[in-house]
């Protein structure tokens, strides 16, 4: 498996990372190293192998259907680089 | 009088306020003043005098009125910028959360202040503890306060990615630390400047507030000069948090009562696939030199195996960036943090410039990574494989417990290389938490104690990996190197 420039771009694009064509360049034989490293895994035999999902056995616990927090409405927007009217503002998104 | 308190641990300051040797404030003070005094180890981001000072205050206070105090009452610590405190800027050392100002406490926190401790200041770290030297900081690196004894100054990794709080412990500017740890961030860096530290069993401390790397791994703990100092701080930071869905609903064991370096009946694991080539000499030395303080100490030494130990490495490499590239999909400038708006962009744009401008080269790197291996087409390939082979790794613990009760090895194959060293090779960097990542994996409490020096005059550290839950039996075998080993060399003050 080998990573081309336009894959970087694709992934970059997937995860919403602006690259320029020099940074792309530059992370293919990046990626193409560590995950050509990371090809020894597929050697394990893992037939009859379940994924991990718990590390620690746990169970998943229920609570009471009842509202626990809330009206912090000036705290989660105090943050906000953008904020207007109690909402969070960002730029026009339907043309 | 200031001067010598901060040459004093958690243990000896809580019994020396409580005893009335010194107040709470004396101590606040002299540590504000070795923090004030240590700029050029870069350890702090941010120094919070006033906190320190109203808590010491408080300790005096219930003091002079017989009220009880907490197991921390007196003692100013460091913060690792990861975990969110309320008031108080928490970046994790990343441009994308520059001018973040949490609203609420993190539980880890919370529970500290609520023993009594306060806090100098956020200590800096790698850019989202994605690091193993902190040169992924955006606010600079982090000096370790040793220097080789060749005569050179080359300046030292403090470890990674508690590299703010390992340098901070070692510096004497803190008496405690906390730490986080998702392949190796609290051991590694406390072998290389020589204290203590250990990463609980995963669920033992509430990941709430705390910012997020790769959820199934991430786990806090304490960095500290000793074991007992170790095993009284990790009992502030534990317990049950109904906040964190993965936190254990357990009882928090009195593990300071509980330490004993009588290590009768215990059966110690050396496993065999630890013994890496090209290991310097000095680490394997000092691994059979522990074997020897262990066998001192009552213990039977028995060689095991753990075959899937070459695999874990490049699973974690997987786990991990997948893990984070879902986590830290939510630094969009939308709600908190930095937002890069160029000219005339529209939402899509803003993401993808705020997300170039904000976070460091190996965020990014670990991002791509991640979302390439949950790609479409490649995530049973990677991802579930990688998920597969960390079941078998799991296995390899559980089938080892079945002839040891603890693992004994090297917390990492080297001592403390230079600043930028590796930083240009990404795998070299990697490579170098091989001994501590098997056991994150598998979510086992592990814990490094200084061991010796190696020949430029710089620590190295053992390691001890224990059972699910038996943070007690790691702390015990941690005591017994400690007491044997007699490690009291530290860094001569340069800064």
């Amino acid at each position: 498996m080998s990573v081309d420039t336009a894959t970087v771009r694709k992934i970059a694009s997937l995860a919403r990372i602006r690259i320029d064509d020099a940074q792309a360049e530059a992370l293919a034989p990046e990626l193409n190293n560590i995950l050509g490293w990371i090809e020894q895994l597929g050697e394990v035999d893992v037939s009859g192998v379940e994924p991990m999902t718990a590390v620690i056995p746990n169970h998943l616990r229920l609570r009471d259907d009842v509202v626990t927090d809330g009206n912090v409405r000036d705290k989660v927007l105090a943050n906000a680089p953008q904020a207007e009217h109690g909402f969070f503002t960002v730029p026009k998104v339907i043309e | 009088m200031t001067s010598e308190l901060t040459d004093l641990g958690i243990a000896a300051i809580r019994a020396g306020v409580r005893a009335g040797d010194f107040t709470a404030r004396e101590v606040a003070e002299g540590f504000i003043a070795a923090v004030a005094a240590a700029k050029p180890l870069n350890a702090f981001l941010v120094e919070t005098p006033d906190h320190a000072l109203a808590a010491a205050d408080a300790a005096d206070k219930a003091r002079a009125e017989g009220a009880p105090m907490g197991s921390m009452a007196g003692v100013p610590i460091g913060m690792k910028d990861l975990f969110c405190t309320e008031g108080v800027a928490t970046t994790a050392a990343s441009g994308i959360l520059d001018g973040f100002v949490p609203q609420y406490e993190s539980t880890v926190s919370a529970n500290l202040w609520r023993a009594g401790a306060g806090m100098l200041g956020k200590l800096n770290m790698d850019q989202f503890a994605m690091g193993s030297s902190n040169e992924t900081s955006a606010f600079g690196n982090v000096v370790s306060p040793w220097r080789r004894k060749d005569g050179g100054n080359a300046p030292l990794a403090p470890g990674g990615s508690s590299g703010g709080s390992s340098a901070a412990v070692s510096a004497r500017l803190c008496p405690g630390a906390t730490g986080t740890d998702t392949g190796g961030s609290i051991r590694q860096p406390a072998a290389f400047v020589g204290i203590s530290g250990i990463k609980p069993t995963y669920g033992r401390c509430s990941r709430w507030g705390t910012v997020a790397f790769a959820s199934s791994l991430d786990q806090a703990g304490p960095m500290a000069r000793d074991v007992r100092d170790c095993a009284i701080m990790l009992g502030a930071m534990a317990g049950f948090d109904a906040k964190d869905a993965t936190s254990l609903d357990l009882p928090v064991p009195d593990w300071e009562a509980g330490l004993s370096s009588d290590l009768k009946g215990k059966r110690i694991g050396i496993p065999k696939e630890y013994r890496v080539d090209d290991m310097p000499g000095e680490i394997d030395a000092l691994w059979e030199q522990g074997i020897a303080w262990l066998k001192d100490a009552g213990a039977e030494i028995v060689e095991v195996s753990l075959p899937h130990t070459k695999y874990a490495l490049p699973a974690y490499y997987i786990i991990a960036p997948a893990e984070a590239s879902s986590n830290l999909a939510r630094y969009d400038g939308v709600r908190y943090g930095l937002r890069d708006l160029p000219d005339g962009a529209g939402l899509q744009d803003m993401y993808a410039a705020t997300r170039a401008a904000g976070f460091g080269a190996e965020v990014k790197r670990r991002i791509m990574i991640g979302t390439y291996v949950l790609s479409a087409g490649f995530y049973d390939a990677y991802f579930t494989q990688a998920q597969k082979v960390r079941t078998l790794i799991a296995r390899d613990f559980e089938a080892a417990w079945e002839s040891c009760d603890l693992l004994l090895t090297p917390t990492a194959p080297s001592a403390a290389f230079a600043l930028g060293e590796k930083s240009a090779d990404p795998l070299a960097m990697y490579l170098n938490d091989v001994f501590t990542v098997p056991s994150s994996l598998a979510g086992l409490p592990a814990m490094s104690v200084p061991g010796g020096l190696d020949k430029d005059g710089l620590p190295l550290g053992l390691q001890i990996i224990g059972p699910a839950l038996d943070e007690q039996g790691v702390l015990n075998a941690g005591l017994a190197i400690e007491e044997r080993a007699g490690f009291t060399a530290r860094p001569q003050r340069w800064w």
